[in-house]
């Protein structure tokens, strides 16, 4: 059975801080690390807001464009490596605020950077193997960089919803596959706020081994080239990877340039690709391809390939805020104000008065 | 706080359900049983509906001295909104620089933490306005 | 019905009283309530307590028992009923004594209020305030008491363009009296700018638009008419005693620029009484914030709607003017030690009616009524009394 994207939905929060910001409190150069990094800004989400919240908009955006019902969705899983609750499942309420019925599978996921594609995958299977009519795919983060530490120049938040099925597709997943080892570059340990990272481990071995062997593997699954796509969308812990990436594996600058997304909002972790690939299928036409790989660290990568169908000609993507206009919406901040919102100012414990 | 107590407002603080009478219209939020106005007449006519989550600001505050549950929000801008279906709502209204909002602005619901108890506790989610557009 | 008089009053001064505890204030307020009656004790029927949190301010419920305990009322076995309306308590309580009497099942009564608020710290004093409005419809969504309030001066000064400056004017008009009154929280008088530039609390509203936390307690000594006069020369008549509901939420409502309830209960008490608000020479209306008298003035009759703000202004309701408002000071300045409020608005009238009211006394005040709010407006009780 030939499933594919029936709906898709996009939310960012609207609050920015710039790396200059960031620098200045550090005694770093801001400008350098924007430069070298290529984000411009990073959005920060506002202390009401979590993954939960997060999924909950992009998933209600995902319906507003969609007739179908929810209560036909079969399965739902949320991919974050911050999910609010360590023990108690985001996608559950997610479930109750797009209403759909009990009759449900919900599974939280954990990948770092993938788990959202993990979502999709499972999906997929899901959808194609005939055991549910619709599978919702969500990948949110409202990630943190030690404060001071280099990934607090990038570590954002934002996600997108996914609903898959095998009708009325605005494209269709024509192919999968993913590329997994024990690569050990970026972990966070139970109990533990903020995460760690080998430094530079996290390039070579890690990012563009598993991305690369990830691409490469699906162009070979799917008999295609890099010409072949209109687009390509890779995951993008910073504006520069993503273009390195792409450059080694015959793709060109303009093929990811709608697709990325990190210079204005920074990484949104599990959010980043399926941002990504909702910014493109905000504006593909018919027939279009995209090629789309998500990398995760631990590690693992995950590919995909999609063709948008003549479907999205009559699909209602007005219904919902563009990628586009979520990230025009948007707030500068300070780095106090951003301290506050983040939880990175101590408080009093416990009630005094 | 217990975790039943808002658990079974779910319905209403994720999705607005409420309620309409079906003998005079009025709706009511959250839904009631019996309609205030027509009281007997209205018994098992009351309609469940749910709310669009559309209105306009009908009066607001700009809160300084806030709750603990609100320390990192203030000040922040809390407002009674009269839904387009004609029943008035109180929430914050966020994502929004205090100075521009005024009577008749036009919003939005969103879903938002509302509260928690305490960092071990379970987290509340409910709704808020955002500017619309 | 019987006729009620009131034969005693008594009150503690209101503020932080940091060496006294609920038990203490109760026992002092009732203690001198009883001597100004000429009591003993086993003559006492029945005791009501007003109070809104003890169990929240001081982890204690029960009150009734324990002022009747400790003031040694209990020796008696008399009946003791504590009476629970947020803000209303205390009015409420008198109400409660007042139709105990009236109805013929007591002859006499003593009616307090009391509120230790210090023991908690501010943020959870305002907490405990905010309960008397809707906990999961509005104080869950970020509403506080303050804020609800200032909800509905904003939405006053956009239907009646009332504005800033006369909202001032109302703590400044409440901190004059209360310079005037010795038991005041506050007995300092005020300029329009120390109002004007106070840290905002819930704008429009800022610290000085808003009546403090305080302890308290008031306390007054119901008889039967007919009875009285073994008691006191000089009984005052409860005219009217009046109590309206309203929606607990202040959203659930069309127009907030206006309390129902207040207007219902003016309503029947001045029916009850026969009398029409220009008969009234003075009155103690609750100022828990400065839009709250404002509503007040309005609801209660004394000015046209949407005129409260230019009544204070124009001086027409200080001591000389029309009606003289809050010449306690008010719960702006007097304080507001929330259950006993609605009992110290009637010892204050008390005060005017027997002309013991001092530098702040109304010259020839005859009939006097008291306002007092439970929440946004939720419950209202209007007294009306007369001067025998």
């Amino acid at each position: 059975m030939q499933v594919g994207i029936v709906s898709y939905g996009a939310y960012v929060p609207h609050y920015r801080i710039t790396p200059q910001e960031i620098g200045r409190v550090w005694g770093t150069d801001g400008e350098l690390m924007s430069k070298n990094l290529l984000i411009f800004s990073k959005s920060v989400p506002s202390p009401d807001e979590d993954v939960i919240t997060i999924s909950v908009e992009a998933a209600r955006a995902m319906m507003k464009r969609t007739k179908v019902d929810p209560r036909l969705i079969g399965a739902l899983y949320v991919g974050s490596e911050s999910h609010p609750y360590a023990v108690k499942p985001t996608g559950t309420i997610v479930c109750e605020a797009i209403r759909t019925s009990p009759n449900i599978t919900v599974a939280d996921y954990e990948f770092a950077c993938k788990a959202g594609t993990a979502a999709i995958q499972t999906c997929m299977g899901l959808v194609g193997s005939g055991m549910v009519k619709y599978g919702v795919a969500i990948g949110a983060d409202t990630s943190q960089g030690a404060p001071g530490d280099p990934l607090e120049y990038s570590a954002s938040a934002g996600g997108a919803a996914y609903l898959i099925g095998s009708e009325e597709m605005i494209a269709t997943l024509n192919h999968t596959f993913s590329y997994t080892t024990d690569t050990p570059d970026f972990w966070r340990r139970e109990g533990q706020p903020y995460p760690s990272h080998g430094g530079r481990f996290t390039g070579e071995p890690a990012y563009f081994k598993h991305v690369q062997a990830a691409g490469k593997g699906l162009m070979n699954l799917a008999k295609t080239k890099p010409t072949d796509y209109a687009y390509a969308v890779f995951h993008q812990p910073n504006g520069k990877f993503p273009a390195r990436v792409a450059k080694m594996l015959g793709f060109t600058d303009k093929q990811i340039e709608v697709g990325l997304l990190t210079p204005q909002i920074g990484n949104t972790y599990s959010g980043a690709v399926p941002l990504g690939l909702a910014a493109i299928l905000d504006v593909a036409k018919p027939g279009e391809r995209i090629f789309v790989v998500a990398y995760g660290s631990g590690a693992g990568a995950d590919g995909f390939d999609i063709t948008v169908t003549d479907n999205i000609s009559n699909y209602d993507r007005k219904a919902a805020p563009s990628v586009k206009e979520l990230l025009e919406k948007k707030r500068m901040i300070d780095y106090a104000t951003y301290a506050k919102f983040r939880g990175k100012i101590r408080m009093q414990e416990g009630e005094v008065s | 706080m217990s975790t039943a107590r808002l658990w079974r407002e779910n319905p209403s603080r994720y999705n607005l359900a409420a309620s309409k009478c079906g003998v005079c219209g009025k709706v009511f939020f959250p839904p009631r049983n019996v309609c205030s106005t027509c009281h007997r007449k209205s018994i098992g006519k009351m309609e469940q509906l749910l709310l669009s989550g559309e209105g306009e600001v009908y009066s607001y505050s700009v809160v300084h001295e806030a709750p603990s549950q609100f320390e990192m929000l203030k000040p922040y801008v809390l407002a009674m909104v009269r839904m387009d279906e004609g029943v008035m709502l109180t929430s914050q209204l966020i994502d929004v620089d205090p100075k521009e909002v005024d009577i008749g602005m036009r919003v939005k619901t969103t879903l938002r933490k509302v509260g928690e108890d305490g960092p071990a506790g379970v987290i509340y989610y409910g709704y808020k306005f955002t500017p619309n557009p | 019905m019987r006729e009620v008089a009131i034969i005693g009053v008594g009150d503690t001064k209101f503020g932080e009283l940091w060496d006294m505890g609920f038990r203490d204030i109760g026992i002092a307020a009732g203690l001198a309530a009883v001597q100004d009656a000429n009591l003993a004790a086993e003559e006492i029927d029945a005791l009501y307590v007003g109070n809104m949190s003890a169990g929240r301010f001081i982890e204690q419920e029960h009150v009734a028992a324990l002022i009747a305990d400790y003031s040694g009322l209990a020796r008696d076995n008399i009946p003791a009923t504590r009476i629970e309306a947020a803000g209303a308590s205390g009015g409420l309580a008198l109400r409660q004594g007042y139709l105990a009497v009236a109805s013929g099942m007591h002859d006499l009564v003593v009616v307090g209020g009391a509120e230790k608020m210090t023991d908690v710290g501010d943020t959870m004093a305002a907490e405990i305030q905010s309960s008397s409005t809707d906990q999961q419809w509005e104080v869950t969504f970020g509403a506080t008491f303050p804020a609800l309030h200032a909800m509905i001066a904003r939405r006053h000064m956009h239907d009646y363009g009332t504005t800033r400056e006369q909202l001032a004017s109302v703590a400044v008009l409440n901190h004059l009296h209360g310079s005037m009154n010795p038991k005041a929280q506050f007995q300092r008088a005020i300029d329009l700018k120390t109002v004007l530039n106070a840290p905002p609390v819930a704008e429009p509203l800022g610290m000085f638009d808003c009546a403090p936390s305080s302890d308290g307690a008031a306390a007054v000594v119901l008889c039967a008419m007919e009875k009285a006069h073994k008691h006191t020369d000089k009984p005052i008549r409860i005219l009217a005693s009046a109590q309206a509901s309203d929606t607990l939420a202040l959203h659930a409502r069309s127009d907030i620029t206006s309390f129902q309830a207040t207007r219902v209960a003016a309503r029947h008490a001045f029916k009850q009484a026969g009398l029409e608000p220009k008969d009234i020479q003075v009155a103690e209306v609750h100022d828990n914030f400065t839009i709250s008298e404002l509503l007040a003035i309005e609801d209660l009759g004394f000015f046209p709607k949407g005129q409260g703000g230019k009544a204070v202004v124009d001086g027409q309701v200080a001591i000389g003017g029309k009606v003289a408002v809050n010449t306690s000071g008010g719960l702006k300045a007097r304080g507001d030690p929330i259950g006993a409020t609605g009992v110290a608005q009637v010892v204050e009238i008390v005060s005017q009616l027997r002309g013991t009211a001092g530098k702040r006394q109304v010259a020839g005040a005859r009939f006097g009524l008291t306002q007092n709010v439970g929440g946004t407006g939720a419950t209202v009780v209007v007294t009306i009394l007369g001067a025998n």
